[in-house]
């Protein structure tokens, strides 16, 4: 009975022993070589595997760097620090530019009409799908049903108060998740450092418009005549800022009549604004009147 | 050994005693891996792989436990058998079909430890299965596995979008519906053919 335990642990013990061999040979004989360049890169990237780069992975995505087929940009997430060690680990120059978040461009479902309640399969496609999507009566409002918030890997939007979704810039990696999920294409690109927002992207014109949603963009242009910097231009029915030249003033915020632009004022602001605008065009119309006297009486 | 008797094995494997829903075996990644329908595949097809495989060399090696004398060592030796057989397919694959690595990828080295590749081969040492019925039973095994992963997966997906009451959300709803689809797979049961 004893050698038969003493047998058991031989056997055992040489087939472990043969199998471990095996192993340590094909691992010899088996050997993949890898760039050691790969591993670098990976460890550079986001390690999410969020997909964003359009590669199966993080992995797929640093085969992709190292064989020349992607920018070494192409993991947003990574944010610019790591584009920059890629492109030192590819021996290339770093690029250069501001850090991209996304943004949601609608102020909200709640502010705009429903035409019935939809109580269908909670996503943002589907609802699309009903009665052309007019559960909410504007077709380029934010439903709120989180397709979105489903596709982001990383906490970064979230459906606010006014049924919007609403992007937290200091989660956001910019990886292009929820505007791929987006069946209406609100969500944008803007500079991480930017802070005023046509927060509507109705392409419908006016009346159209006023009647769908009380907080939107019916392309009245009191922005673009309100902005200093030529920075803000009504197109297709909506304006549209251009922010390499927009300087974050907030005037076109304050100034429309819609409080379509984010940061949206208080009243109080409002009445300011108001105010300073009717006191500016008094001393210009004043200004104007004693110009015209003047060359009269010359 | 007929065509017949290897129909019924094969028959057996995957509908009246499939793995999952009949033996409880494998539900570990039956529920870890089943949220997508490719991702399902994807570990369904490895699992039929490996089961064969595992089939095979566990039959020699039972073969030689048993002359020895050591047939209650079987489960012990299987373990070490099986777990550096799934390392050693790796390192094959990856040297030599790329293309097959890529596709079983991160599922292979998951197998290790998963109990129906263990089962089919105490299983075949059960049912005094010759070398060819083991190896039909244990890729037919793996089959039947990829049937219940691949209906679960699809049902899954579907349950994504299901408005289900707050506290079956997620996981509960889904350990519901394996219930329910094991219960189906028990019509399979009274399936007398030959």
């Amino acid at each position: 009975m004893d050698m038969n335990i003493v047998y058991a642990v031989i056997v055992l013990g040489v087939l472990a022993l043969v199998f471990g061999l095996i192993l340590a040979i094909a691992s010899k004989v088996f050997e993949v070589k890898v760039d050691p360049r790969l591993p670098e890169i990976q460890n550079c990237l986001a390690g999410a595997n969020c997909g964003g780069c359009g590669f199966p992975g993080c992995g797929g995505c640093a085969e992709a760097i190292l064989a020349g087929k992607a920018p070494v940009t192409a993991c947003a997430p990574a944010g610019p620090e790591n584009a920059a060690k890629i492109a030192a680990i590819m021996g290339m120059e770093a690029p250069s530019g501001e850090k991209m978040v996304a943004h949601v461009l609608c102020n909200g479902g709640n502010n705009a009409t429903k035409n019935f309640e939809y109580r269908g399969v909670k996503d943002c496609l589907a609802a699309t799908k009903v009665c052309g999507g007019d559960a909410v009566a504007c077709k380029y409002g934010c439903f709120g049903f989180g397709s979105c918030v489903a596709a982001c890997k990383f906490d970064a939007i979230h459906i606010g108060e006014n049924g919007a979704a609403v992007v937290d810039k200091e989660k956001c990696t910019n990886c292009g998740a929820c505007r791929e999920a987006c069946p209406r294409k609100l969500i944008v690109e803007v500079p991480y450092s930017k802070k005023v927002f046509v927060n509507c992207s109705n392409k419908d014109k006016g009346p159209a418009v006023t009647k769908v949603c009380a907080a939107s963009c019916i392309g009245c242009g009191m922005c673009e005549r309100t902005c200093k910097f030529d920075a803000i231009h009504v197109e297709n029915n909506v304006a549209v800022i251009d922010y390499d030249k927009c300087k974050g003033c907030t005037m076109c915020a304050k100034a429309c009549p819609r409080n379509a632009i984010e940061p949206i004022p208080t009243a109080e602001e409002k009445e300011k604004f108001k105010a300073a605008q009717k006191a500016a065009a008094e001393k210009k119309a004043a200004a104007a009147k004693a110009a015209a006297e003047a060359a009269k009486a010359e | 050994m007929t065509v017949t008797t290897l129909l019924a094995i094969s028959l057996g494997a995957i509908l009246t005693n499939n793995f999952i829903f009949a033996q409880f075996l494998g539900i570990c990644p039956f529920l870890g891996v089943s949220k997508k329908i490719d991702t399902a595949v994807g570990m369904g097809a490895a699992v039929t792989f490996v089961m064969g495989l595992a089939s095979a060399v566990c039959f020699g090696i039972n073969k030689i436990l048993v002359n020895a004398g050591l047939g209650y060592m079987q489960t012990v030796a299987f373990i070490l058998v099986i777990a550096s057989l799934v390392q050693f397919v790796e390192m094959f694959l990856k040297k030599f079909i790329p293309t097959l690595y890529t596709a079983l990828g991160v599922y292979l080295p998951l197998i290790t430890t998963n109990c129906a590749v263990l089962g089919v081969a105490l299983l075949n040492v059960q049912n005094n299965y010759n070398f060819i019925s083991s190896v039909v039973y244990g890729i037919t095994g793996g089959l039947g596995f990829l049937l219940a992963i691949f209906l679960f997966a699809a049902v899954r997906e579907q349950l994504e979008f299901a408005e289900t009451p707050k506290a079956f959300e997620g996981f509960p709803i889904a350990l519901i519906t394996a219930g329910l689809m094991a219960l189906a797979f028990m019509g399979f049961s009274g399936l007398h053919v030959w």
